[in-house]
């Protein structure tokens, strides 16, 4: 006996206004480093400030990756997310002092191995406290909210005077590895090696995360999660072991990402994490609660306003990323890529 | 008679400040179609949302193939061998059809015998195996839904209302499908509303009211007995096809 329904599917061709509907909030990159080529006179300005918006994009996103994630998976808001930036930071600015020989050496591999350490470094550390902290501090608070946001904030005080009882309470100014100092001069414009390595990096961490979360088994049950932990559960798999991975993974990502941010800014503190967490909420927000692409696109967004306009307006340079987040909730109140949750 | 597959005893259930489940008693036999009928808000949902462990039992006890899984978190419950078909669907809206698919297999790997059939059995989704299942019609994703559950052999399937709210041509396939699931000896707990789907399937039946199993036995007993529907569920079968 034959199986087939009475009715048959049928594929409409979508118009190219819907074609192009979800591709929008890509085409907003290029579209603001376009306004920023007409609005900037000098082409080797624009240049400069396009590199430099990039890095800083790349490096915020590292920082707000795993932030999304774990708000997506568990609809936990980790106020204390900043921490691990300056966690990051510290451990890894204390590698490259320790390997002082390395890092001044005028070599490209030498002082990449040692970037490379302290990278490695950071991300263990903060790795293991991004562990400890789920477990005292954000699993006896699951589905509460306000208990959240409270608790988590406590962390990030107690974090931030721990910082300050191991390395003290001055801020420790930094010198980038020999080779990553200065910059290149091309087409009239100077670009910073630093932030050439910061867009690299960047790049080739987004990369390698759209690969993890499309095409692996694990990545599957991370973007199923997000939309319909409950269902996840309900086909076998264990929710919050996977949760635990996520959070340990994005706490590395925002220790790496601190290291990133204390090198770029050449000056680092135990208050930074909560300073930059003003830019990584904005970019979680803007880009979709839950989703890794919104996030970096979002992240570039940012970078790029910014520095476009502290160019051409500096007073105006405080408000414009809230200006940017107001801009596109009200064009898109998810976000640029909501993660459509089933619950 | 074999054990029953399932065992429910006096099992209670509250959703926050509601009392829901008062004390169920169910079995549900192997390679038997056993229905959950009642009105709306008895309790039917609760009952299968119980069993998988998304709401916890707070007193009774529920025996799987012999095994106590009244306390087991759901993913342990779903790999002791229970296909769960929800109310809701539970589509990944975001991920293709064969995504949603493999993610099911828990063996990792879909068989090609099995999803074949799958395909005979519900054809759009071979049309749009490679397309995110987000975009699919509503009778569409309840066919992923149950195909999901399909795709690996389970020694229970437990399904909600799979044809709530679907045009007729659409229940004749799922009711063709479930039929297949049937004749391969499948033991199911059916949630169904539609009376004419339920008779066509069930080869026994339990009806619950006000949190608790009121009547059970065989679906012929039911069907045939006009008085007997008319009291448990205020329902005619003048109305069935």
């Amino acid at each position: 006996m034959s199986l087939a329904p009475d009715h048959a599917p049928t594929m409409a061709r979508k118009g190219l206004a819907e074609r192009l509907e979800p591709w929008a909030p890509v085409l907003l990159v290029p579209v603001m480093v376009l306004l920023g080529y007409l609005a900037i006179p000098a082409t080797s300005s624009w240049l400069t400030l396009t590199v430099s918006g990039l890095a800083m994009g790349m490096m915020i996103f590292i920082m707000a990756s795993g932030m999304t994630l774990v708000f997506g998976l568990m609809d936990v808001i980790n106020f204390g997310h900043g921490a691990f930036v300056s966690i990051g930071a510290f451990v890894g600015v204390s590698v490259l002092i320790w390997l002082g020989g390395m890092a001044g050496a005028p070599s490209l591999v030498l002082n990449l191995l040692a970037m490379g350490a302290a990278a490695i470094a950071a991300m263990v550390v903060t790795g293991g406290v991004g562990w400890a902290f789920e477990k005292v501090i954000v699993k006896p608070v699951y589905g509460a909210h306000l208990k959240q946001i409270l608790v988590t904030m406590g962390g990030l005080i107690v974090i931030e005077q721990l910082i300050v009882v191991i390395w003290g309470p001055e801020e420790i100014f930094i010198r980038r590895p020999e080779t990553l100092q200065g910059g290149l001069t091309f087409a009239g414009a100077a670009i910073e090696k630093y932030r050439l390595l910061a867009v690299g990096v960047g790049l080739v961490l987004f990369l390698a995360m759209r690969f993890v979360l499309r095409r692996t088994k694990i990545g599957l049950i991370v973007r199923a999660g997000v939309e319909n932990g409950e269902m996840v559960e309900a086909l076998g798999y264990r929710l919050r072991l996977v949760f635990v991975g996520v959070f340990i993974a994005g706490s590395a990502l925002a220790g790496l990402g601190g290291v990133m941010w204390g090198l770029y800014q050449e000056i680092i503190t135990a208050h930074m994490g909560q300073e930059v967490m003003i830019l990584i909420f904005i970019v979680v927000i803007i880009g979709g609660l839950g989703s890794v692409e919104g996030c970096f696109i979002g992240a570039l967004l940012v970078g790029l306003l910014q520095n476009y306009i502290a160019f051409l307006e500096p007073k105006v340079a405080l408000i414009s990323n809230i200006g940017l987040m107001v801009a596109i909730l009200m064009w898109r109140p998810m976000g640029m890529i909501p993660v459509v949750k089933a619950k | 008679m074999s054990d029953p597959i399932l065992r429910l005893e006096g099992v209670q259930t509250d959703i926050a400040q509601y009392h829901i489940l008062q004390g169920v008693d169910l079995e549900v036999p192997r390679g038997k179609v056993t229905m959950l009928l009642g009105r709306n808000g008895v309790g039917k949902t609760t009952t299968l949302r119980t069993i998988m462990g998304h709401w916890r039992a707070k007193a009774g006890r529920i025996t799987f193939d012999g095994a106590d899984i009244t306390a087991r978190p759901t993913p342990a419950i779903a790999r002791s061998g229970i296909g769960f078909v929800p109310e809701n669907m539970g589509i990944f809206g975001d991920l293709t059809v064969e995504e949603n698919m493999v993610l099911a297999a828990v063996s990792g790997r879909i068989d090609p015998a099995r999803r074949d059939w799958i395909f005979e059995a519900f054809p759009p989704l071979r049309t749009f195996w490679k397309g995110p299942a987000g975009t699919l019609s509503g009778g569409q994703k309840q066919m992923l839904s149950i195909a999901r559950a399909m795709i690996e052999e389970r020694r229970l399937y437990l399904i909600d209302e799979p044809t709530k709210g679907l045009a007729p041509a659409i229940v004749t396939t799922m009711a063709r499908a479930l039929r297949e699931l049937k004749e391969a000896g499948a033991s199911i707990l059916l949630v169904e509303q539609n009376f004419a789907v339920a008779r066509a399937l069930g080869d026994l039946v339990a009806v619950m009211d006000d949190g608790r199993v009121i009547w059970s036995g065989e679906m012929a007993e039911l069907a045939g007995d006009a008085g007997l529907q008319e009291r448990l569920m205020g329902l005619s079968m003048e109305g069935g096809h």
